[in-house]
């Protein structure tokens, strides 16, 4: 059974269509790369997928172990958050604020496993450290690192690397790669710079005018020949 | 100077209005220092001043009622409006800060026509004033309000302790939280009653028109110097209850009026702890 089943998915805002008709399935262990034109609707189907935004038609149906609420999440980032006085510690710690119930504190299972996501996203040094002083490869890496408290099987990642440095840029592509194939834990990134994304995945969902779902070498297969999508296959045909 | 401790001592140890005044503005001064860290960082800065000028129409809608206990009242209206306005926040038609403004200036001129019209004192434009700028109430409370100003400022103290995770989660990203299966909307829904409660708490301390001052004064303080969260909230109420203290002592001794004054001291606070996050800052770097 699919960790994520969506089925004549129709997505919009406010009874306003932007997309339909959209079909495909996530196993455990996929690298799922969404791909598509700005406003063609990724972020949406995204907060779709976590129930920000309810669906108008279709089905979207989790299996396999998942629970609607226990996707980790990257979302990007607000401006309320650039300023914001928080430490590290703090922020990972949140992530664990929905497995609290109506517990108001947090307990010792919950500081551990922050404590072990700060160390895997290598944070350990930084971590009474304030997020806004830090690098914007930093403060992804501390999301990162919240998004693991909240999540042993999936992850969602909105345009993990957008305004990063290439340095950066790298760095976080390796460590969702490691979490991916060490972990185990199912990918689904919205992505904008295609090399990268066609890189590591192993599932691309585009979407837009065409919607395309299928495995990596079938998505690249109808790039050579069709040109498929509009502006990267427009360059290499023309 | 020593004339005026002499005055402030025999003040405090004599009269029971100064205790009284003492008990309730700490109390006030500490529940707004802690939700204003939350509203400051969520942009509803403002938030604090609308309601008031809610709670100020709620006022004279009471008074025109004449009804002797306007406290349910002006409490049921103010929480009713908080609960919209925070909702709203998100995809309605009318943004956050033009709601918020359109309500608070709605309040206060429906309020003030109705003081005009109905009104029964010779001393109108006194009465507002005294609503506005809470120049006297704090001085001349009875035992009912300092008791239902304890009992509510121990409520609103407890739901923050108590949900300080949440509420920190929610604040700092509402759409995570929502994901990950925290339920943000009713978080947010006790957020907005708390507020109403603090707000209309805090009219008798320094009026409806600086109320803004108390939410926000203390809670920028705390973010010039510290660095997490935890620390800027306990600074921030520390910070708020000494100024609330210092203020009212100021008030006693020198006459002056008791919301001006406290968010004056206020206002010193905010001047010294930016100066001193410059230099902090600077040094660590």
């Amino acid at each position: 059974m699919a960790l994520l089943t969506c089925r004549d998915l129709c997505l919009g805002y406010e009874g306003k269509e932007i997309l339909h008709g959209l079909n495909f399935s996530v196993e455990q262990g996929d690298y799922l790369c969404i791909v598509g034109e700005n406003g063609s609707g990724k972020s949406t189907l995204m907060k779709t997928i976590l129930g920000l935004v309810p669906s108008l038609s279709g089905d979207i149906e989790f299996g396999d172990g998942l629970v609607k609420g226990k996707i980790g999440y990257l979302p990007q980032q607000t401006d309320v958050q650039r300023d914001f006085p928080a430490s590290v510690r703090e922020i990972v710690l949140s992530g664990c604020a929905s497995r609290m119930g109506l517990r108001p504190f947090y307990s010792k299972a919950d500081k551990q496993l922050a404590r072990e996501n700060i160390e895997k996203m290598g944070l350990t040094e930084l971590s009474k450290r304030c997020y806004r002083e830090l690098s914007g490869g930093q403060q992804q890496r501390v999301l990162l690192a919240r998004a693991l408290c909240a999540t042993e099987k999936a992850l969602l990642l909105d345009e993990p690397v957008s305004g990063l440095d290439p340095h950066a840029t790298e760095h976080m592509y390796e460590l969702v790669k490691k979490l991916n194939k060490q972990d185990g834990i199912t990918i689904i990134m919205i992505s904008h710079d295609l090399e990268a994304a066609l890189e590591y995945s192993t599932k691309v969902l585009h979407i837009g005018k065409n919607i395309f779902f299928g495995s990596k070498q079938e998505y690249l297969d109808r790039l050579d020949k069709t040109g498929f999508v509009s502006g990267k296959g427009g360059e290499s045909n023309g | 100077m020593a004339d005026a401790f002499d005055k402030l001592y025999t003040y405090i140890t004599e009269y029971e209005f100064v205790q009284n005044a003492l008990i309730v503005g700490v109390l006030i001064a500490l529940c707004s220092s802690l939700l204003g860290v939350t509203l400051v960082l969520k942009r509803f800065s403002f938030i604090g001043d609308g309601l008031s000028h809610v709670a100020f129409g709620a006022m004279t809608i009471a008074a025109v009622l004449k009804l002797t206990n306007d406290m349910p009242l002006i409490l049921a209206i103010t929480m009713i409006s908080a609960v919209l306005l925070l909702r709203t926040g998100k995809n309605a038609k009318i943004k956050g800060d033009a709601a918020v403004a359109m309500i608070s200036v709605s309040a206060l001129a429906i309020g003030y026509l109705l003081m005009n019209i109905f009104s029964s004192s010779s001393n109108l434009s006194g009465d507002v004033c005294t609503t506005l700028f809470g120049s006297t109430s704090i001085l001349t409370l009875s035992s009912t309000e300092v008791w239902l100003c304890i009992g509510l400022s121990a409520v609103v103290i407890a739901v923050f302790v108590l949900f300080y995770n949440k509420v920190f989660s929610v604040t700092f990203d509402e759409d995570f939280a929502r994901a990950t299966g925290v339920k943000a909307s009713l978080y947010n829904l006790i957020l907005a009653v708390v507020i109403a409660v603090i707000i209309v708490l805090a009219m008798n301390l320094v009026g409806s028109l600086l109320i803004s001052a108390l939410v926000i004064f203390p809670a920028l303080s705390a973010m010039r110097v510290f660095k997490s969260f935890k620390s800027v909230t306990i600074c921030s109420g520390v910070l708020s209850v000494f100024c609330a203290l210092l203020g009212i002592c100021i008030a006693i001794v020198y006459g002056t009026p008791v919301g001006s004054t406290i968010v004056a001291v206020d206002m010193g606070a905010f001047a010294i702890f930016t100066i001193t996050g410059k230099f902090v800052g600077r040094s660590a770097k």
